[in-house]
């Protein structure tokens, strides 16, 4: 009997997840009960339905956000067909009448050239075709027509041509918001190619300096500082790829403290203590040296004598989590947070806040740098990079042993 | 059995794991020299790691427990556990490896971009999960009921407790070494004692009558019968009884008990002739919930033994636990070898149970009788040997069993509750992974209590039918078929994975009885696993329109060779 109950409980685990998931998908603020009159009720049926329309369309016009979108735009217009264009072909044609793509596509040639709307009636041989008009509305970025929203309807409506003309304005800011994603991205890839050029200069003087004060009395040593001078800078101005693995990425700060120890010697010590299973991780290049560089100039910032970097790397289920920690001078907090909120630029470099936000824009807000810090206490950066996520691949090769 | 050593071996094996898994790291890692410290995990030790992880309580007790119940039919189980990483390596391994997934699910969203597959496959990791949590609580309830008497459940519910608060805490941090470690800790559990039971069984005369049918008493013994049950008898047996058969009681009686099925009441102890007949138990009607996949296997054994082989050939790709610990590889290369260096270690492993279930049918055959079969392995020891050598090398055992039940569910549990904590549980954080944590392992604790006496081996075929029937299907044409859709691979995971999981749950609650429908539903894959693909073929066909754009581009990253794709975009 226990039995026949176990095996119960194991079908309906399913059925009860199953039902868990329809009920998410299927909640819809129709629940508010009493809450408003009938036309209330209307105006939040309709802004909802306009709000699960919008985050596809916030990735731009493709047809797979076409797609996604196009059937809730069709109920908020309540057309019997709904097509959405870009500036050469039909993205995605939702509701009967597929048949007419083709001569849609000669119709719009005119609205988008001229960037109005328009409404043709449609040719048709089907005797029981529902769809004879069709409402053109532009969709338009910046004033560039990116293609058209397209309602067909069995009648010529003058209400229609006014909604579909109000539904193609509403598209039009959500796809002009998916240009204003773009272009923070490119701006941040911008800022990537900025620290990359900015690494160096005083990096470069004073790494050369140590070279050349070791080439008389120690060649040796000399030649090996050269040769990760070498690698540091191969490294930071590869051209391919915006993730490396963080076995590489500690191998570049491996080279970087090899050089930083050769001119602070006894002053600065390391400690690394490092998880293997993290080691192919994939994360943004040159995210972790920054913090890195950081913690060297913290460190040995004002009067410290000596200055200790502890770096560890551990394996923390779906995530690994980095920690960078130096006990130097640390950093009034309220400075720190005006640093990272952009409102004041820091005194060297762009370091901490394009870490924290190039980590945010690869892996979402919930990623961001996690720092803790006091005047005269030393200062803790812990960052924690997901195993996995959709886009991040290391491009580069990964050290072989 | 004489639990004074083997209670402080099993605390031992758990202190020891908690202190590896705790300070591994730090013992081994901390140093200022990077080289030492950022050495990559090579090939030799993910492969014991992986093996520390995959050898669970089925392999270390359950194919003995089978092996002295059915006979040699069932060495296919130790070849299906270790013949799923050759269709590993040779089909998933490397491009898994380079698709950059961490988790199943993470392959599923990799490959295809859909967040609906992605949460499917989350659904499915979690099912296959909580079915092979299920025999290691079993498992372990097992053991501590051998070792010192304990009620059936404690075990489980120890087992459980430790993982819970071994993982929840983090202290897994250093998983690669501990697992490592369990692997050579299980195979010295299991090495050391067979060494010694081969001399004592040379030392006997080296009796060849093993696998003998039916297997008889090799000299006068007395079975007590602690749960009632039937027996069925195919020729006349003289046995000496005190206690209650067929409702009359005997005391000290000598009876001849004629052919047909007999029911004998717990508490009855039966005293068998030297070289007397082991009686069968009758299984259909033994008191027990579920009755055990054995009778079909007895009717349509042919049919059984391909089921078994397909679900453990194209199973052992799908289990949530070992597919995470190839993301510790640093290249798909890497993955290859690590895979070749696991069937090496596992084959070496799998070469000790079919001893121990032989020599239990030589030295212990009535455990048949009472049903606790899988507990030949702790019990041999001290039936072979005694004394205090057997006594030391039956806490071995016992110890590796613990080790078993330690590592496989840890490594379970992470997996479970690491997708219930992303993709089930509303907002991420440490907070929620404890919680995910304390799910995964609740829902199978609470299935033990309820289910019972499925043989372990057993219920952990049935995980392995449900994992071939899900992810085989969707790795596999993931990684080879380019014209793979989301709504192709999420039809094939539901109408495979989904029907073997019915069967599953059908055959746990004993429904149907008998005959074929039982035997078509308690060993699934056959049907499920060609199910699956068909249906994920079909589907996919049938919308062209939905191949994830991308497609040409992922499948070339899943099978260059990462230098290669370096120079390529350089």
């Amino acid at each position: 009997m226990s039995g026949f109950l176990a095996g119960l409980c194991v079908a309906i685990l399913p059925l009860l997840a199953a039902g868990f998931w329809l009920g998410r998908r299927t909640a819809r603020p129709q629940n508010l009960g009493d809450l408003g009159t009938p036309v209330e009720h209307a105006t939040f049926e309709t802004l909802h339905t306009a709000s699960l329309a919008a985050p596809p369309l916030r990735s731009g016009l493709t047809e797979e956000t076409a797609r996604k979108s196009a059937r809730r735009l069709r109920s908020l217009l309540g057309t019997d067909a709904l097509c959405l264009t870009d500036r050469k072909d039909v993205l995605v044609w939702d509701g009967v009448g597929d048949h007419h793509r083709t001569e849609i596509m000669e119709l719009l040639a005119g609205p988008l050239e001229s960037g109005r709307g328009e409404a043709f009636p449609l040719t048709c041989d089907a005797p029981d075709c529902p769809v004879r008009w069709a409402v053109v509305a532009p969709l338009t970025v910046d004033d560039r027509v990116h293609g058209a929203l397209v309602a067909c309807a069995p009648r010529e409506s003058a209400v229609l041509v006014r909604a579909a003309g109000e539904v193609a304005r509403w598209v039009s800011v959500q796809l002009e918001l998916a240009d204003l994603d773009q272009s923070r991205t490119r701006l941040i890839e911008a800022e990537i190619k900025a620290l990359r050029a900015q690494i160096s200069p005083h990096f470069i003087f004073n790494s050369l300096a140590v070279i050349a004060s070791f080439v008389r009395t120690d060649p040796e040593r000399a030649r090996e500082l050269l040769l990760e001078f070498a690698d540091f800078t191969r490294y930071s101005f590869r051209k391919h790829g915006d993730f490396t693995t963080l076995a590489d990425e500690l191998h570049a700060i491996d080279h970087y403290l090899a050089l930083v120890r050769a001119r602070f010697g006894d002053r600065l010590s390391v400690t690394l203590q490092i998880a293997p299973e993290v080691l192919p991780v994939a994360l943004p290049f040159l995210c972790l040296q920054p913090l890195v560089e950081n913690a060297v100039k913290h460190g040995l910032e004002g009067a410290a004598d000596k200055c200790h970097i502890q770096i560890t790397a551990q394996d923390a289920g779906a995530e690994a989590l980095v920690v960078i920690e130096d006990d130097g001078a640390g950093m009034d907090p309220v400075l720190l947070r005006r640093i990272l909120a952009g409102e004041v630029s820091p005194s060297g470099g762009i370091g901490l806040s394009n870490v924290d936000d190039r980590l945010r824009q690869v892996y979402g807000d919930d990623y961001g740098l996690v720092i803790e810090t006091a005047v005269g206490a030393g200062m803790k950066v812990t960052a924690r990079l997901p195993k996995y996520q959709p886009g991040v691949h290391s491009a580069g090769r990964l050290t072989r042993e | 059995m004489n639990s004074s050593y083997a209670v402080p071996a099993v605390a031992l094996v758990v202190l020891a794991t908690i202190l590896v898994g705790a300070f591994g790291l730090r013992i081994s890692r901390t140093t200022s020299d990077f080289y030492v410290a950022s050495r990559t995990v090579g090939p030799r030790l993910n492969a014991a790691a992986i093996s520390g992880e995959y050898l669970s309580a089925a392999s270390f007790l359950g194919i003995a427990g089978l092996l002295l119940v059915q006979g040699p039919d069932m060495l296919w189980y130790p070849v299906g556990y270790t013949a799923g990483y050759l269709v590993l390596l040779l089909f998933v391994a490397a491009p898994l490896r380079r698709s950059g997934a961490y988790t199943l699910p993470d392959f599923a969203e990799a490959r295809l971009s859909s967040q609906a597959v992605r949460r499917l496959a989350g659904a499915f990791v979690v099912g296959t999960g909580w079915l092979y949590l299920l025999p290691q609580l079993q498992g372990a309830g097992l053991t501590l009921t051998v070792l010192t008497g304990a009620p059936d459940s404690l075990g489980g519910l120890i087992v459980a407790v430790v993982v819970v608060a071994i993982v929840a805490a983090g202290g897994m941090r250093s998983i690669t070494f501990v697992q490592a470690f369990q692997y050579w800790l299980k195979l010295t559990a299991l090495l050391v004692p067979a060494l010694f039971l081969i001399l004592a069984w040379q030392s006997d005369g080296a009796p060849r009558r093993a696998f003998d049918e039916p297997a008889t008493f090799r000299e006068q013994s007395v079975v007590r019968v602690d749960d009632t049950l039937k027996l069925k008898l195919d020729r006349p047996l003289p046995v000496t009884v005190s206690g209650t058969i067929d409702g009359r009681d005997h005391e000290e009686d000598k009876l001849e008990l004629p052919a047909g099925t007999h029911r004998i009441e717990a508490g009855t102890s039966l005293t068998f002739a030297k070289g007397a007949q082991v009686p069968e138990r009758d299984r259909s009607s033994g008191g027990g919930l579920s009755p055990s996949q054995a009778e079909s296997r007895g009717e349509r054994p042919l049919y059984a033994t391909y089921g078994l082989i397909l679900a453990t050939f194209l199973g052992t790709m799908g289990l949530p636990h070992v597919v995470v610990r190839f993301y510790t590889s640093p290249h798909g290369v890497a993955a290859r070898r690590t895979t070749v260096a696991v069937l090496g270690l596992i084959g070496a492993f799998y070469l000790l149970p079919p001893v121990y279930g032989a020599l239990g049918r030589l030295y212990a055959p009535e455990l048949t009788l009472t049903g606790d079969a899988d507990a030949a392995a702790l019990l041999l020891p001290d039936r072979m040997i005694g004394g205090l050598g057997g006594d030391l090398l039956g806490a071995l055992v016992a110890g590796g069993a613990f080790a078993a039940f330690l590592s496989t569910a840890s490594g379970l549990t992470m997996a479970v509750a690491g997708v219930l904590t992303q993709d089930v549980l509303p907002t991420r954080g440490v907070r929620h992974f404890r919680l995910g944590t304390v799910i995964a392992m609740a829902v199978p604790l609470a299935a033990s209590v309820l289910v019972g006496g499925l043989p372990v081996a057993d219920a952990v075929g049935l995980a392995f039918a449900v994992s071939a029937s899900s992810f085989c299907p969707l790795l596999v044409l993931g990684i080879w078929w380019r014209r793979l859709t989301p709504p192709g691979a999420a039809a094939g995971m539901l109408v495979g994975g989904g029907s073997a999981l019915l069967a599953v749950a059908a055959t746990m609650a004993g429904y149907p009885g008998s005959g074929a429908a039982h035997a078509l539903l308690a060993w699934p894959a056959l049907w499920s696993v060609p199910l699956g693909f068909l249906t994920m073929i079909l589907v996919s066909l049938a919308t062209p329109g939905r191949v994830p754009p991308g497609t040409a581009a992922i499948l070339a990253r899943f099978h260059l060779p990462e230098e290669l794709r370096a120079e390529a975009k350089a």
